[in-house]
């Protein structure tokens, strides 16, 4: 069934787009990432222009997140005073991201910084997070089955003041960090025009030392406000957003999100992170393959007003 | 003015002017629902005339069919620092969405180059005399892309004797609008041609408009934007919550 998308302006297919909803949405909620950084290339290849792919893949990801969230919530999973730090760290990242990116504009070089940041932040996420879950999972094999985890370890986090109890989490730590790096994240989704849940979530594994299982939860908690904002922000400034093509992908992204959620349970906590360290790996590697190998076409035709 | 002086010069030759055209269009608007993919539109018309045919040089017929016009940037990448980097960009404020041309004959018999050059009837030309070409004129390979890149979308299509012109006289084409279309007049032109001269021509207007939700939405999110980007999260927000919802009643 084809449909033609009002702001785009592009016949496509709904079952397509109701699918790519769905794939999205499962990984949002198996994951804890929004999904952006998989829904705004997808659509770029079916042939939605790039500023309302952007714009719509948010307004997606705002659904799918509050349908994760929710499902997180009924397993007590979500860290709401940690989610809120990090938004307010994330609010202030992301208003200077948004100053350094029409400044890159100006420059007209935006799409290789942005492919750029890609390739860095998600490889080298990627790698680490898939070095650290094999070894653990190889650790547990080892033990037999058992997983040893030390309920309490010490690093520079603990060494900071302006303490505070993140009781879900079972932390009690320094706001600083999280400040920094909701900061940090706000600043990098603002630039590259996603949640920024593939950074959130091993930030908060590795650097805070939250518990896997909180950590999905309070990610997608902080992705629905950054998104939202997003989305608003879009739809005044540029117009992009598209309602019906977003009403599509959500009708898949809400229900994949449930499905993923479920998934996740039977899933161990390091096997969930060496299937998010392999995804992000494969985005990483498909990203950096357009940019080193030499394209079909050399030219590029992009429709839209004169900025 | 220099349309003018064409006609005036074509009033005072001698043998004037005895052929003429009358065309009509299947359709002259064209609504843009939510099922739409594309359309066909019928060209048709016949050749009017106060004398008898004449049998040294046959008629031929060329119909262009051409869309609003948008801005837009044409861009080449180039290997650098090992990278395939976007490196030299050209912006054109207004290029045609959409241009067809069909003929009734291969080009180079059906439209003299002088002729071409007076009306700016193909597609190069068209480009041409909208001073595109000024900024491209350096680099040959933009204006190709252009074409190409275009012609590979179906937003420009050119047909050489695709019109089928039976005994001089009654002529029909179909011109396929992509589903990507854009809002706006369609400009039809249709030119009788003899030896390459262009002996009439016509013009007629194709309606393209956005109908029914497609309308509404696209309005709201021009007039109200703030309202519709709310409405987005709303909607965003109620979907999650319904899936939520009904995932947590079904209990599995």
């Amino acid at each position: 069934m084809q449909l033609f998308l009002p702001i785009a302006e592009v016949s496509v297919n709904a079952f397509l787009l109701v699918g790519i909803g769905g794939i999205v949405g499962f990984l949002s909620g198996l994951f804890g990432v929004g999904g952006g950084f998989l829904i705004t290339p997808l659509l770029f290849f079916i042939g939605i222009p790039p500023a309302v792919a952007v714009a719509t893949g948010a307004n997606q990801v705002v659904a799918s997140s509050i349908s994760g969230v929710l499902a997180q919530l009924r397993r007590k999973a979500v860290d709401f005073r940690m989610g809120t730090v990090l938004l307010v760290g994330g609010m202030t990242g992301s208003a200077l991201g948004v100053w350094v990116f029409a400044r890159l504009s100006a420059i007209g070089q935006v799409d290789l910084f942005v492919q750029l940041s890609y390739v860095l932040f998600l490889g080298f996420v990627g790698a680490m997070m898939l070095q650290e879950s094999l070894r653990s999972m190889w650790r547990a094999r080892k033990a037999c089955g058992v997983v040893v985890r030390r309920a309490h370890v010490h690093t520079w986090v603990h060494g900071m003041p302006l303490k505070m109890k993140f009781r879900a989490s079972g932390l009690y730590i320094s706001v600083i960090p999280p400040l920094l790096i909701g900061a940090f994240v706000g600043f990098l989704s603002a630039v590259m025009g996603v949640g920024g849940g593939f950074i959130m979530v091993p930030a908060m594994i590795y650097l805070l030392g939250m518990p896997t299982k909180v950590v999905i939860g309070t990610s997608l908690f902080q992705i629905i406000f950054t998104t939202g904002f997003t989305t608003v922000m879009h739809a005044v400034s540029s117009q992009t957003v598209d309602l019906l093509l977003a009403m599509m992908l959500i009708l898949g992204g809400v229900v994949g999100a449930q499905f993923g959620a479920r998934f996740g349970v039977r899933l161990r906590a390091d096997q969930l992170r060496v299937l998010l360290a392999l995804m992000v790996l494969a985005v990483c590697l498909r990203v950096a393959a357009d940019l080193v190998l030499r394209p079909d076409e050399l030219f590029s035709v992009t429709a839209g007003r004169l900025p | 003015m220099m349309r003018r002086l064409a006609l005036i010069a074509a009033l005072l030759a001698p043998p004037a002017a005895a052929e003429s055209i009358v065309a009509g269009l299947s359709d002259s608007a064209v609504a843009i629902t939510t099922d739409f993919s594309g359309s066909e539109i019928m060209v048709f018309g016949a050749v009017k005339r106060e004398a008898p045919l004449r049998s040294d040089a046959p008629l031929r017929v060329i119909v262009t069919v051409e869309g609003p016009d948008t801005p837009l940037t044409l861009r080449r990448k180039d290997h650098r620092f090992g990278i395939w980097m976007n490196s030299a960009s050209v912006k054109l404020p207004a290029v045609p969405s959409f241009f067809a041309l069909a003929s009734s004959a291969p080009l180079d018999q059906a439209l003299a180059p002088y002729e071409d050059a007076r009306l700016g009837i193909t597609l190069p030309r068209r480009l041409q005399d909208l001073g595109l070409m000024d900024g491209l004129a350096p680099d040959q390979a933009f204006q190709s892309a252009l074409i190409r890149i275009r012609q590979g979308e179906s937003r420009f299509q050119v047909k050489e004797g695709a019109i089928a012109f039976t005994e001089q006289t009654l002529f029909r084409t179909d011109i396929s609008l992509p589903a990507a279309l854009v809002e706006g007049n369609y400009k039809v032109r249709i030119y009788l041609t003899r030896d390459g001269r262009v002996v009439d021509d016509v013009q007629r207007v194709i309606w393209v408009r956005k109908a029914g939700l497609e309308r509404f939405l696209h309005r709201a999110a021009q007039d109200q934007p703030l309202l519709y980007g709310l409405a987005a999260l709303l909607i965003a927000a109620l979907a999650g919550w319904a899936a939520s919802a009904l995932f947590a009643r079904l209990r599995w």
